[in-house]
Formats: C-alpha cells, sequence, structure tokens
C-alpha cells in the first residue's frame, strides 16, 4: 500500500515542475489555474521579447533589471510553490477542518464577494504589467522619430493606443505611466500608515501627557493646507517620483494615527491586555502583539481607499505640472498633454483618464469589500 | 385568563440555518399571578417574551402559534392596536436598565411620553402623574428627580425609573426580562420587593423572565423551564423547589451554592454545556448531558404532559403510565 | 500554623479626578485603608457590591493598578518597594484571572499561543517542551489537546473561562488573584467553573484572593471571608463564623439580601 502511494505521489510531484498540473490533479482547481495561466503567460514573454530580454542585461536601467529579474523570480516561486504545496497536500497534514482565525474568517468572506474579487485580480495584474513595462512595451516610451510624419495617430495594430504629439507610443507610455502611478500611491500610503500606526499607538498606548502633546501636533499638522505644503516641498526638491513619495507619505499620516490612537485607548482597557500586563509584558510587547492586530482591520480599509486617493493625487499634481514632469510619463502629466489635442486626438488624454479611472475605482471597490469582508459584527454571532 | 400562548415558534433565518429560538411553545396566564419563564442564557426565554409582543429583531420573526391576550391574538391584528397594546395594557422592563433609558432625554420626558400616548394626558397632567409615579416607586425626591436624565441616577434608581414608565400606563401584564441581573445584591431585594408591592397596588400579572432562582423564589408563583426553545417543566414554585421532576430542572437546582451548605465541596451540576442551536441533538435536546437518558430519548422529543392536575414535564421518565 | 503568604497593610488606591490647578483635585477612594493577611494554601474571600472597591484592591495587590500608599508584604517581599524591572520576576508568581471570559482572550491568538505566551515570555522552556506543557495544562483544566489550535471566538463562556485559568497557571504561581470568575457564566456552568477552581485550589495548593458578589459562592471556596464597603474591610472572619454569626450591620443586611432558593 505504501509503495503504490509513492509512485504515485513522485509522479504528481514530477508533474508539479509545472506549475499548478499538481494541483490541478489534486483537486485543487482555481490555484491549479492560476499558477499554471501565470506560469505560461510569463514564458510566453520571455520568447516574445527575447532580445529585449537579453538586452536587459547589458543595459544600465534599473528598472529594466527589475522587470527582468521579477520574471525569472516570479516563474521559479511559482515552480517552487507548486511542488512544495503538492507535497504539502499529499502527506495530509493539512486539516480539511479549516482554521478558523479571524483571518481565515475574512479571506472567505472577501472570496463570496464577487465585485471585490474583480477588484483584487486587475489591481494585481496591472502592478504586474508595471514591473514587466520594459519588457512590455515595444517602443521606447520617450523615443521620438520624425515627428511630423508620427505625431498624432491613431490606434492601430503598430500603435494600439495611438501615438501622443510628439509621435511616442501611448500603449508603452501608459505602461511605465503605471509604475509611477501604482508605485507612488502604494509607497506613499506604506509610508503613511505605518509612521501613523506607530505614532497613533504611542499616543493611545500611554495616553497622559504623551498622547495630549503628540495629538497636539497631529491637530497642527492637520490645519496646515496640504496643497501648498506640497507645492512648497516640490518646489524645494525636484519632483521626482522618490521625493513624491516622501512628500505624499508624510503628508497623510495623520488619519491614520488619530484613528489607531482612538483604537488603542478603548483596547487597552479590554481585559486581555491587563492579561498581558499581569505575565509581565513590556508595552512594547503588549502595543504590537495584542492591541495592534487587533486594531488593525479598519486600518486596512482606509489603506485601501488611500492607494487610490494617492493615484489621484500624484495624477492631480503631474497634471498641474507640479509633479512628475515630462518626458517620464505618468497617467497625470499624459492627461495634461492630452488635454489640448481633444479634439484632434481624443486617444491621448482617455487612455489615460480611463486607466486612472479603473484604477482608482479598484481601488475603492477593494476597499468596500474589504470592509465587508473584516466587518466585527459578523464575528459576534453568539448573542442570540 | 388574562394570557393564553398556543403554539408559540419564533425562527432565526440566518445564513447557516434556522435558529429555532422558541420551538411551539403553549402557557397561559391568569391575572394577578406572577408566572416565571427560567432558562440559561440561549434557551430562548427572551424571544419568547418579545415574541409576546411583536419586537423580536430580525432576521427572526414569530412563524406560528396564537398569543390570546384579553381575548384577542396579538398576531393577528393591526399593526396600531398592537402599538396600542404595546406599552399600554402589556408593559415591559428590560434587564440593563442603563441602556434601556434614552440617554438624551430626562426621565420625567420619558415617562410623560408614555402618558400622553397611551393615557392621552396632556402636558402638565401628565407631568404631575409622572412624578407621582416616580414616588410610587419609591425613588426619593421625584420632584428633582423628574428632570434627570438616566446617567444621573444609580443602578437601582434607573430600573425604579424604567418601571415607573412600566406601569405609567395601567399594564394588565407587565414583562420583566431579568429586572434585577445588573443590580446589587441589596438593591436586588429593594426592586423585588417594589415590584410584590405594585403587583398587588396595581392588580397586574407579571411574567418574570431569568435564570435567578433566588429570584423566582421570592415572587413567582408559578414557574416554567425552558431548554433549547421549549418549555420542559412546569409547576407551582413550592412543588418545583421541593421536587423537581425534569433532569435539567434538578441539575439547575443542584447548580445554585446555597450558603451554608457544603462548604468547600463541589457542586453536583450538569455535565457538558448547552448545546449550539445549530446542532442540537437529537430526540430529547437534553439527552446527553441527562444521567437517567435511555434508548428512546434521542428518537423523538418528548412532548409537554401533564403529569399531576398542576405540573407539568417533558421526559420519558416521568409520564403516568 | 500555616505561613503567611500574603501580607497587606495600609493599602490605599486613590484616583484622582477633577482640575488639578487650582487645588480642585479630588479623589475617588477606592481602597482606603485595606489591612489583610493570607496563609499559604488558603482562600481567602472577598465580598462586596459594585463601588466597594474589591476589584480594584484585587489589582492592587498585583499592581497592575499602582497603589498609592500602604506595603504589599508577599513570601517577605515588600512589593511595593521593587522598581518595574525587579518587579517582572515576582509577577510569575501571582497571577489573576478575570471575570469576562469574552474578553479576556486576545481574539486574534491561537489558544496554544495564549497559553504559551507566558511560558515563552518568561522562558521557563522552549519548543517541543512548550506544546507539551500546554496540552498538560490544558488537561488539568478538562479540555482536549486539539483545542489548542482553535481562536477564542471557537468556544462558549465556560471553555473560555477553563482557558484563561490554564493560562493563569502556566507559571505555576503561588497567589492567584479570581476576579469574579464566575460572575459572567451560566448557572450550571459556573458550577462546573467553581468545581474546578475548589479542585486546582487543593491539588496545587494555591493561595487565592477570591472576590466576588455572591455571598453563596464565596462561601463555598473561601476559608475566611472579608467584606468590603466603600473602600475599607468591615468585617473579617473565618468563613462559618461570618455566615453564622456576623456582627456588621452591613454583613447582617447582605446576608439578608441573599435571596435565597428554598
Amino acid at each position: 500500500m505504501k509503495k503504490r502511494r509513492r509512485s504515485r505521489d513522485l509522479i504528481l510531484l514530477g508533474a508539479s515542475l509545472l506549475p499548478g498540473v499538481g494541483h490541478i490533479a489534486l483537486g485543487k482547481r482555481s490555484r491549479g489555474v492560476r499558477l499554471l495561466v501565470y506560469s505560461i503567460l510569463m514564458v510566453l514573454l520571455v520568447f516574445w521579447r527575447w532580445e529585449k530580454f537579453l538586452s536587459v542585461f547589458q543595459n544600465k536601467s534599473i528598472g529594466d533589471w527589475v522587470a527582468a529579474l521579477f520574471l525569472i523570480i516570479s516563474l521559479a516561486a511559482c515552480v517552487a510553490f507548486s511542488v512544495w504545496d503538492v507535497n504539502r497536500l499529499l502527506s495530509g497534514t493539512v486539516k480539511k477542518a479549516q482554521e478558523k482565525s479571524p483571518f481565515q474568517l475574512a479571506r472567505r468572506r472577501f472570496k463570496e464577494n464577487r465585485l471585490a474579487i474583480i477588484s483584487l485580480y486587475v489591481i494585481v495584474i496591472m502592478y504586474i504589467i508595471g514591473i514587466l513595462a520594459p519588457l512590455l512595451a515595444s517602443h521606447d516610451p520617450s523615443a521620438i522619430d520624425d515627428v511630423l510624419e508620427t505625431r498624432y495617430q491613431s490606434p492601430s495594430r503598430e500603435h494600439p493606443f495611438g501615438t501622443d504629439e510628439f509621435g511616442r507610443d501611448l500603449l508603452s507610455r501608459s505602461l511605465y505611466g503605471a509604475r509611477v502611478s501604482l508605485s507612488v500611491g502604494l509607497l506613499a500610503v506604506l509610508i503613511a500608515v505605518s509612521f501613523g500606526t506607530i505614532y497613533g499607538s504611542v499616543s493611545g498606548y500611554f495616553g497622559g501627557i504623551v498622547d495630549n502633546v503628540l495629538m497636539r501636533l497631529v491637530d497642527v499638522i492637520i490645519a496646515f493646507p496640504t496643497f501648498y505644503l506640497l507645492l512648497m516641498l516640490v518646489g524645494i526638491f525636484e519632483a521626482s517620483v522618490f521625493f513624491l513619495i516622501l512628500i505624499l507619505g508624510f503628508t497623510s499620516w495623520t488619519g491614520t494615527a488619530r484613528f489607531i490612537r482612538g483604537e488603542l485607548l478603548s483596547l487597552k482597557e479590554q481585559q486581555f491586555t491587563e492579561a498581558a500586563r499581569a505575565i509581565g509584558l513590556p508595552s512594547r510587547l503588549i502595543i504590537s502583539r495584542h492591541l495592534i492586530p487587533n486594531a488593525m482591520s479598519p486600518v486596512l480599509v482606509s489603506a485601501a481607499l488611500m492607494v487610490g486617493a494617492m493615484i489621484g493625487a500624484e495624477a492631480g499634481l503631474s497634471f498641474l505640472g507640479i509633479g512628475i514632469r515630462p518626458p517620464t510619463p505618468s497617467w497625470g502629466n499624459m492627461l495634461s498633454q492630452g488635454k489640448d489635442a481633444l479634439l484632434v486626438a481624443w486617444w491621448v488624454a482617455f487612455i489615460p483618464g480611463a486607466l486612472l479611472a479603473m484604477t482608482i475605482l479598484s481601488f475603492n471597490l477593494l476597499a468596500d469589500g474589504l470592509r465587508d469582508a473584516l466587518d466585527p459584527k459578523a464575528l459576534m454571532r453568539r448573542y442570540i | 385568563m388574562l394570557l393564553k400562548v398556543e403554539n408559540l415558534s419564533s425562527y432565526f433565518f440566518l445564513d447557516e440555518g434556522v435558529l429555532k429560538a422558541v420551538d411551539d411553545v403553549s402557557f397561559y396566564m391568569d391575572e394577578e399571578e406572577t408566572v416565571a419563564l427560567v432558562g440559561e442564557s440561549g434557551c430562548g426565554k427572551t424571544i419568547a417574551a418579545l415574541s409576546l409582543i411583536n419586537l423580536i429583531p430580525s432576521p427572526g420573526r414569530v412563524v406560528q402559534g396564537r398569543i390570546f391576550f384579553n381575548g384577542e391574538d396579538l398576531l393577528s391584528v393591526s399593526a396600531e392596536k398592537l402599538r396600542k397594546v404595546r406599552g399600554g395594557k402589556i408593559g415591559m422592563i428590560f434587564q440593563e436598565p442603563g441602556v434601556a433609558l434614552n440617554p438624551v432625554f430626562t426621565i420625567g420626558h420619558q415617562i410623560v411620553e408614555v402618558l400622553q400616548l397611551h393615557r392621552g394626558l396632556e402636558k402638565h397632567r401628565a407631568e404631575a402623574e409622572a412624578v407621582r409615579l416616580l414616588a410610587a416607586t419609591g425613588i426619593p425626591e421625584p420632584e428633582k428627580r423628574v428632570k434627570a436624565y438616566p446617567f444621573e441616577l444609580s443602578g437601582g434608581m434607573q430600573q425604579r425609573a424604567l418601571i415607573a414608565i412600566a406601569i405609567s400606563s395601567n399594564p394588565r401584564l407587565l414583562i420583566a426580562d431579568e429586572p434585577t441581573t445588573a443590580l446589587d445584591v441589596t438593591i436586588q431585594k429593594e426592586i423585588v420587593d417594589l415590584l410584590r408591592h405594585l403587583q398587588k397596588l396595581y392588580k397586574m400579572a407579571i411574567l418574570l423572565i431569568t435564570h435567578d432562582m433566588g429570584v423566582v423564589a421570592e415572587m413567582a408563583t408559578r414557574v416554567m423551564v425552558m431548554y433549547t426553545g421549549k418549555i420542559i417543566e412546569e409547576a407551582s414554585k413550592e412543588e418545583l423547589f421541593e421536587e423537581p421532576k425534569h433532569p435539567y430542572t434538578k441539575g439547575l437546582l443542584r447548580s445554585i451554592p446555597r450558603l451554608g451548605a457544603g462548604h468547600k465541596e463541589p457542586l453536583r451540576g450538569i455535565p457538558g454545556a448547552v448545546p449550539d442551536f445549530l446542532s442540537l441533538p437529537s430526540g430529547c435536546t437534553f439527552h446527553p448531558r441527562c444521567e437517567y437518558s435511555e434508548g428512546f430519548c434521542f428518537k423523538k422529543f418528548p412532548p409537554l404532559k401533564d403529569i399531576t392536575y398542576t405540573r407539568k414535564c417533558a421526559c420519558y421518565k416521568h409520564y403516568r403510565i | 500554623m500555616a505561613e503567611i503568604l500574603l501580607s497587606v497593610s495600609g493599602l490605599m488606591t486613590y484616583f484622582p479626578f477633577g482640575s488639578r490647578w487650582f487645588g480642585t483635585r479630588q479623589w475617588i477612594k477606592a481602597v482606603d485603608g485595606v489591612d489583610l493577611k493570607i496563609e499559604r494554601g488558603r482562600v481567602l474571600g472577598i465580598v462586596g457590591e459594585s463601588g466597594s472597591g474589591k476589584t480594584t484592591l484585587g489589582r492592587s495587590v498585583l499592581r497592575l493598578i499602582e497603589p498609592t500608599a500602604g506595603t504589599i508584604n508577599f513570601d517577605g517581599v515588600d512589593l511595593l518597594k521593587l522598581n518595574s524591572r525587579e518587579f517582572r520576576p515576582m509577577r510569575r508568581r501571582m497571577q489573576i484571572i478575570f471575570q469576562d471570559p469574552y474578553t479576556s482572550l486576545s481574539p486574534r491568538m491561537q489558544i496554544k499561543q495564549i497559553i504559551a505566551e507566558p511560558l515563552r515570555f518568561h522562558r521557563i522552556v522552549s519548543g517541543h517542551q512548550i506544546e507539551e506543557r500546554v496540552v498538560e495544562l490544558l488537561a488539568k483544566v478538562g479540555m482536549e489537546a486539539y483545542f489548542m489550535h482553535r481562536y477564542p471566538h471557537e468556544f462558549s463562556g465556560g471553555q473560555r473561562q477553563r482557558i484563561a485559568i490554564a493560562r493563569a497557571l502556566a507559571l505555576e504561581p503561588d497567589f492567584i488573584v479570581a476576579d469574579e470568575p464566575v460572575s459572567a457564566l451560566d448557572v450550571s456552568v459556573q458550577a462546573q467553573i467553581l468545581n474546578l477552581l475548589l479542585e486546582l485550589q487543593r491539588k496545587e495548593n494555591l493561595t487565592m484572593l477570591f472576590i466576588s458578589h455572591d455571598l453563596a459562592v464565596v462561601e463555598r471556596i473561601s476559608d475566611r471571608i472579608a467584606v468590603m464597603y466603600k473602600g475599607k474591610i468591615i468585617e473579617e472572619a473565618s468563613t462559618d463564623t461570618l455566615i453564622s454569626s456576623p456582627r456588621h450591620r452591613y454583613t447582617k443586611s447582605l446576608l439578608d439580601s441573599v435571596l435565597e432558593a428554598e
């Protein structure tokens, strides 16, 4: 009996070197299909852009290296995960009685929300496309050819999104623009949420004078007109992506800080906090291990919304000319350039606009989905 | 007969399944008597009481039954008629008075509201009556307290205020849902005494819902014990305490520590825990925890049967042959 | 005569309220000059109504709330003279069981982590031994080993309270403060948990401070009972004496108020 199982297992393990096949055979179809589709697409990409792929290793552009490495590593990860997961499933250590951690419960609820799942896919795909932009783009986004010939071409096979006023391929520009917008959005929010959480938890947990001082500081910052602050800071430092992320991040942490502080103020009165103190845990451990995880759910929801807002903010700034400046493509400045040619070449403005709208909408829907999934009321079913 | 409940069932329709909070419950109440509906949390007693005046929170609702109050079936009257009865002929007081009172209105305002609505009094007379009612419930300095907000009062005072609101419309039936649970021991006794006094004065019947057997012993004439949505025993107070028949009732009474008995000794109690409503045991829902359970106990839930002229029990062991 | 493990004298825990300026500062005297002694292996019951200060007393003894004045002598050491770092190891010897089983367990941690946390933090055991200890502790409170992979919200109130007790026992403390441990539970579950506490107290020779408003419950488990009123202990005696011949007026009224199921 053991021997038969062994050879069947080995076959499955071998098959799972092709990511997803093992999973499909074992019945975990959705996971298997996802792995398989992704891997096939990545391999196809390599073959399609073979020369580009090879040339990446000669030039110095970081972006190109990131794209190529991402492709290779993600593909390797798929294979490794596929084999490891199939092995785990075969050895039967996974109990069918699912884990009922609050996280798992929320995940299950999230999966039932079609709209949220779709948004999640859209966002993830956008990010992957953004990272792989150098490989996907068929034209150099800054390449200017014979302008008079190539400008304002309507969408065609060679230029699926058309060209702009300088004859640059809009599809490629959009791809590169995605990188800017999406990374600014995500990283700025990461900074804002991390800093805000730490600030807020210190303020909320320790209370007293500490809380008072810290919150008054927050009041001052909130009172400051962010927009003019941004203008000023952008004027002082150049408007590079890096600085933009920093600036946007450090002007939007206050909401998170206030919220976390409120949550901690109430959580610290709960008895499990007292229990932690009774064991002798120091404050920092109590905050990080017990309090913050319990306060995080609404923060996640607002973080998703904030990413959408940051993307919009960056687009707005770039549109006005104070954010990312051309020739670096950003959906915002593309929009700005396109607005002058609306009647002549509507696609130049429409494409980046549509992409922005779709992205921000996806983040909003994601936030909705997160909120419904994390809603604590659903956990409190016991109170009949 | 003041109240006759026939085959009342209230179910909650949840994603996970149907929760039968009240399952085919029948009982009656006479004028001026005090009947206790007893059980642990989750047995359905609160929902049973709420069903009487159709105040069950969604996703629950009454699915069958008839509730005859003063001759009329409350489940088939118009919504307006029901509203008149609710707070009018049937009053209700709740467990946590601090939560049941509206924090943004003074107590006086809340009593006057009821008086205007149910007794049609105009404002000045209502205000005077409010003061009188507060005095009747033993609140000192009622003229001052009438203008007070709920948070300014202690728990005991709040409960008295709630009682004042409930009796202001001269109800025939007062439903008291755990009226003493959230209160201190010395205050509990005062509230119990108050309720007994008011009952005599206003000639009300009281449906007392509680898990506190001590309060039952003080106030009730008849007792009904509920378990997982059904009534499993019904008897006069004396009979129940002296000689409980149903194994659950027996176990329940054994779980209560009594002063002056069994120092440092474990209580006999009931093993196991109350089952989850969504996965009730088959047959008699108590059988897994019952020391007397036999083969047929898991086949069908024993119906509530008369075992003597005054007592009912839902247990195969006690049916007359 | 058994040795005295805990000796409290002149304990005062005052809470300030009102303005800090202009001398209008007032104090809530939650614990107002309390003396008590508990012998090793014995249970002292504290009875009082809400506002009597009994909850604050329990927490003050453990320094979960910092007392304002007085001495707490635990096994020869004056606890209030220690700074927080010196006090930390003492925490191993004194633990607490809380009233509300629904909020005393961290909702996002597995039972195993909850019970193991004190063990891990004080580095008592590590690695495999942790799991063994957790299983052992769960067995002591009458729970199956596989429960340790579950989360608090999957359990009933009574089971959660058992878990809380297991956690309190993890560090093998000499002294446990039980703050209304059965008050939030159903009648039949109360009996079970009370029995469990009786058994554990006997087996592990625990010294306990048992706080409750329910005189009948306190009587069953305590060797001596102290009655608290407005921050002071107004009567203290052995259980039999207090119940059968109370001296203070308030004690008498408490006994009278107990509604007896005949």
